[in-house]
């Protein structure tokens, strides 16, 4: 019975994944069940995930279902305040919403005030001015391309004075940085495609046809 | 549905149970057959470029096929691709190799399936050379799923080599903590108490019944840790407060979409090591002795970037033709 299930499983998998695929040809039936399917287990998982951990693993289990001594009461402003994010859906009291929306906002920039400046501002900027004299010609012409790079892509967006001249040609050689910069990142980001499909047809020819070696 | 669609279910149906019924079970090419297959594929493109000079450019749904084609053929070739090891790749490793036997290695797994073509390879060759370097062991996700990925690699490391299966113990050897909800807080909650987080393991046991980390407190009792992330919440939240904020040194394994944000972590020495995308994951493999997937997998990504190529080459032809006979 339970191998009956596991190929149940991979038959369904595999004929989900032909409806997605299908949609390269065009937009078709299939292709509508397969992402209507999807979409609502992804839902649903994501709904069951969160009710356990938050609801029932947080609130619940420090609170009203903990031991006698362990009861905790800061969730209690978690809870009202998830509540409240549910004023939303009225027209009257939606305004209330916007407490909880704000102590998330609020939370969120106090943390990331501090590490963004820490970790993505200022240890970049110590990475960008590096001693020139180094061991290896490599490491020499790096630190040049880094410097330059950097530079030219910031003159690149100063725009009080005009891009003329000596200004101008290294406003063009930060565009040629940014450019370079976005192709290597879109590159990437095929590459991962490529990779997305190439578990697909792995699951398809080997785990459902069973044809890879 | 039209008749044309009709004949293209059809077809796609009999091909399927061709595959399913009918052809040799695994199917491998020989040298000669891949060889002439290579070949074939390459006089088609030289076809479909001729063609487009003289004025007849072909569909996308071609473009889609061929590149499918080209994806899934390697996958019966066999073709070795020479693979060189990136600094970044062979850094990481080099600080794995580094660690003494008994090390405590922090593992984040923060991804779920679909990126899992790209990170699993990674988290399979790790798993496997933890477990036979007697590294222990700490897992955990940031995505509800990471730790069942994290299983899975534990799984994988168990069947490729048995003996791991009788020498591991859970709790001593390895422990899943499971996931937690929280994000980048997780983090900064885990700088101060691993067990305010993780009160149990992904089980239900305690923190205090787990030998492994009952007497670990927070990141400085941690030897290295290594990151598997596909997104966020993940190596950027983890470099931002575990490495800046609590000096826990760490490597990451990322999909090749987030990689390039990661590279200036690299640069800045935030990140001991980065493997990124299949590529990266190929590179560990090779670099720690584990040849899995990713391997035959970067196989099948060359010969469709090649592809990729070709049709870059085709378009920008017809690109400069219009424009020609448009002047």
């Amino acid at each position: 019975m339970e191998q009956f299930w596991a190929d149940f499983g991979i038959w369904l998998g595999a004929v989900l994944t032909l409806g997605i695929i299908s949609f390269l040809y065009k937009d078709n039936i299939f292709y509508k069940a397969a992402e209507a399917i999807f979409v609502g287990i992804s839902a649903g998982y994501w709904f069951v995930v969160f009710f356990w951990d938050n609801m029932v693993g947080k609130f619940w289990a420090q609170t009203v279902g903990a031991a006698p001594g362990e009861t905790q009461w800061y969730p209690w402003i978690g809870f009202i305040l998830g509540v409240l994010m549910l004023a939303r859906l009225s027209n009257k009291i939606g305004w209330i919403s916007r407490w909880p929306l704000a102590f998330v906002v609020g939370a969120t920039a106090g943390l990331y005030m501090m590490i963004f400046f820490v970790s993505n501002a200022m240890t970049q900027v110590a990475a960008t001015i590096r001693p020139f004299i180094q061991t290896g010609h490599m490491s020499i012409f790096n630190s040049l391309i880094i410097a330059i790079g950097v530079i030219c892509g910031l003159i690149y967006f100063f725009f009080s004075k005009e891009h003329k001249g000596a200004f101008g040609g290294a406003a063009k050689l930060g565009i040629w940085f940014l450019m370079i910069t976005f192709g290597a990142s879109f590159g990437y980001t095929v590459m991962s495609r490529m990779s997305l499909m190439l578990g697909r047809l792995d699951f398809l020819f080997g785990d459902w046809l069973q044809m890879i070696p | 549905m039209k008749t044309k669609e009709l004949i293209a279910t059809v077809l796609i149906i009999i091909f399927f149970a061709i595959c399913k019924w009918l052809l040799p079970k695994p199917l491998q090419f020989s040298p000669l057959v891949s060889t002439i297959i290579m070949i074939a594929m390459g006089l088609l493109f030289v076809f479909i470029l001729i063609r487009t000079l003289m004025g007849k450019y072909i569909e996308r749904r071609i473009v889609f096929i061929l590149v499918g084609i080209a994806l899934l053929l390697p996958f019966f070739m066999q073709f070795e691709l020479p693979l060189q090891i990136s600094p970044e790749v062979q850094s990481a490793v080099d600080e794995l190799k580094k660690l003494p036997p008994g090390s405590k290695v922090l593992a984040s797994f923060d991804y779920d399936p679909p990126s899992a073509p790209e990170l699993q390879p990674m988290a399979d060759a790790f798993m496997q050379y933890a477990f036979e370097h007697d590294l222990k062991v700490i897992v955990m996700g940031l995505w509800p799923q990471g730790p069942q990925q994290a299983q899975q690699a534990v799984e994988a490391a168990f069947e490729k080599n048995p003996q791991l299966a009788n020498e591991v113990v859970y709790g001593v050897d390895f422990v899943n903590l499971g996931f937690q909800s929280g994000n980048e807080f997780v983090v900064q909650r885990m700088g101060e108490s691993f067990k305010a987080m993780f009160p149990t393991d992904i089980n239900g046991t305690p923190y205090e019944e787990l030998p492994l980390v009952r007497n670990i407190t927070n990141f400085s009792n941690i030897d290295f840790s290594l990151n598997f992330s596909a997104g966020k919440p993940g190596t950027q939240e983890w470099v931002q407060i575990a490495v800046d904020r609590f000096n826990l040194k760490m490597a990451a394994g990322n999909t090749a979409v987030q990689a390039p944000m990661i590279y200036p972590f690299l640069n800045a020495g935030q990140l001991v090591g980065l493997m990124g995308g299949m590529s990266g994951a190929a590179e560990f493999e090779k670099a720690t002795e584990k040849t899995g997937k990713a391997t035959t997998y970067l196989l099948s990504q060359s010969f469709a970037h090649m592809v990729v190529i070709a049709f870059i080459i085709i378009g920008n032809v017809a690109f400069f033709r219009e424009k020609k006979e448009n002047k």
